[in-house]
């Protein structure tokens, strides 16, 4: 057991630090991962060397960035088995990809009395721009509910799909850690001619994602969970919707001819990308996808799998503590709850052990409200973690314990 | 920066046995306060004499330890004060949280929380209620 992968630790100089006088342990992936050498000798390297506008110039630097801009792109696509690099939309992060099919799809092709079928379990990332289009142009969210074990409730999943035009669910839940049926859904989705957004956030940094076997027709993710730095994110979408999709925002870089009146918009991806873009940072994704496809994401899953295992395994000992989430077939974001102990001291006592930990709503309120409870302590485990820090995460909490008078 | 310091004996003890926990029957003032980053939420409630004295104060609330264990400690530090002393220990707390200043002697039962000027995220969770205390005296 655990013995499918090397210890990756030596890539990432940042976990080689003491906190509060103890090794830092970093159980908070979920909310960012750390970088490696490789993506931050590419950021260094690019600033150092071939730092450029792109697209623009007729000179040697500015062809340097360009060509690795869109090389990036190219690696990207093939990362998650696009059909083309121009179907590849760089964005800010997963919250703005949401944003960009709002604004520019459904804003377009949705009308008043539409039905967008959302969950309960949803980041607000993929509530608010719903609600905000709801204002708008008066649209109907419906919701999946959340079963009792973590699970969206699909015993009826004709019934809610009756007139629905977009669904727009999570691939894997950032508190839950449920892995959702998505090819399944999207094959029933798409038999009532509804398009399919997946907010990939939680998935592409930790399993393999096809995005054509998952039958997405867009898909929403992040590069800073995934190794590379904050400020890039990808939307990507099917070549023929966004081809109709109106721009997002315009400015330059995202047309063919502008006239003081009226103007022409370039062909995707460009059509969405106004402004000088994330250069350094979409390079450092392109580094990132490098590094993750060098391990296999195939080999990076299968570790997180058995390393949460003997998580879940380990929690489940401690007494008063209770796991908000499915025990198998998840992802590695762990939430817990600890009697009589509230998740924002758990974290302060951990924090002391040098254990980093997310303690609040997750940005998951509605979902919270769904669970009962105001908040949850969150530990997040990426392929860098090793048992070790298993046991020094299960000591940390015992020592909560400890310091609120709970025997164990 | 210790784990003792911040988790004192009577912080906890205020935290699992919370003082003047409860509502007021009859005629009082009330406000509500939240810390919006962190959801620690309080329900304030204060009876002021015709001498201005605070007679009765009650809270209800949840969130962590600090935040409760301050509210409960306040309500006991305040009651029997007149207005205009109860806003001055708000700002004597809040000169001992924010910058190490001493308290008075009424107030030294509150020094077991000088301990979460170590801790700058969780200021707010003790000043909650306090904040809560400076408004419903000021409204």
């Amino acid at each position: 057991m655990l013995s499918t992968i090397r210890n990756y630790r030596a890539d990432f100089p940042i976990l080689d630090q003491m906190v509060n006088g103890k090794p830092l342990v970093y159980l908070d992936n979920a909310a960012t991962s750390q970088k490696p050498v490789a993506v931050l000798d590419t950021l260094e390297t690019y600033y150092r060397t071939y730092n450029a506008n792109v697209h623009r110039g007729i000179h040697t630097l500015s062809e340097q960035a360009t060509n690795a801009y869109e090389e990036a792109r190219a690696k990207i696509a093939r990362f998650i088995n696009a059909a083309a690099p121009a179907e590849v939309i760089y964005t800010r992060n997963t919250s703005e990809s949401i944003n960009l099919v709002a604004h520019g799809w459904a804003n377009r092709f949705l009308k008043a009395g539409d039905v967008v079928l959302l969950s309960e379990m949803e980041h607000h990332s993929n509530l608010v721009p719903w609600q905000m289009l709801q204002k708008r142009i008066g649209i109907e969210l419906r919701f999946v509910s959340v079963t009792d074990a973590g699970l969206l409730d699909l015993s009826d999943l004709d019934g809610l799909l009756a007139g629905v035009k977009l669904v727009s669910l999570m691939h894997v839940s950032n508190v839950l850690g449920t892995i959702n049926p998505i090819a399944h859904i999207s094959e029933a989705a798409h038999a009532v001619g509804a398009i399919m957004l997946v907010d990939g956030a939680q998935s592409v940094p930790n399993m393999p994602v096809d995005v054509q076997t998952l039958g997405a027709d867009f898909f929403a993710f992040s590069g800073h969970k995934m190794c590379a730095p904050t400020g890039i994110g990808v939307l990507w979408g099917r070549a023929d919707l966004l081809e109709a999709m109106d721009p997002f925002m315009g400015g330059g870089d995202m047309i063919s001819e502008v006239f003081l009146d009226h103007s022409t918009y370039a062909d995707p991806p460009h059509k969405f990308e106004a402004g000088t873009p994330s250069i350094a940072q979409a390079i450092g994704l392109g580094a990132a996808v490098d590094y993750l496809s060098a391990i296999g994401m195939a080999r990076i899953e299968s570790y997180e799998r058995e390393l949460t295992a003997l998580a879940l395994d380990r929690l489940a000992s401690i007494d008063g503590l209770r796991i908000h989430g499915p025990q198998t077939e998840r992802g590695g974001a762990i939430s817990f709850t600890v009697a009589g102990i509230h998740p924002h001291d758990l974290s302060t006592i951990l924090d002391q052990e040098g254990v980093a930990i997310r303690a609040g709503s997750h940005c998951a309120q509605p979902l919270m409200r769904r669970l009962g409870v105001p908040m949850t302590a969150r530990a997040s485990l990426y392929f860098y973690n090793v048992p070790d820090e298993i046991d020094v995460l299960i000591g940390a909490l015992h020592k909560a314990q400890e310091v609120f008078g709970y025997v164990t | 920066m210790s784990l003792d310091s911040l988790y004192q004996e009577s912080i906890l003890d205020h935290c699992k046995n919370p003082r003047n926990y409860g509502a007021i029957d009859g005629p009082k003032v009330a406000i509500h306060q939240e810390n919006p980053s962190c959801g620690d939420q309080i329900d304030l409630q204060l009876v002021l004499d015709d001498a201005e004295l605070i007679q009765d104060i009650k809270f209800t609330g949840h969130g962590c330890a600090i935040s409760q264990a301050s509210a409960s400690m306040m309500t006991l530090a305040v009651t029997g004060k007149t207005r205009n002393e109860a806003r001055s220990a708000v700002q004597t707390f809040r000169a001992m949280i924010t910058k190490g200043e001493a308290l008075t002697d009424d107030l030294e039962e509150l020094e077991a929380l000088q301990g979460v000027r170590k801790f700058p995220v969780r200021v707010k969770c003790a000043m909650l209620a306090w904040n809560a205390l400076e408004s419903l005296l000021n409204g």
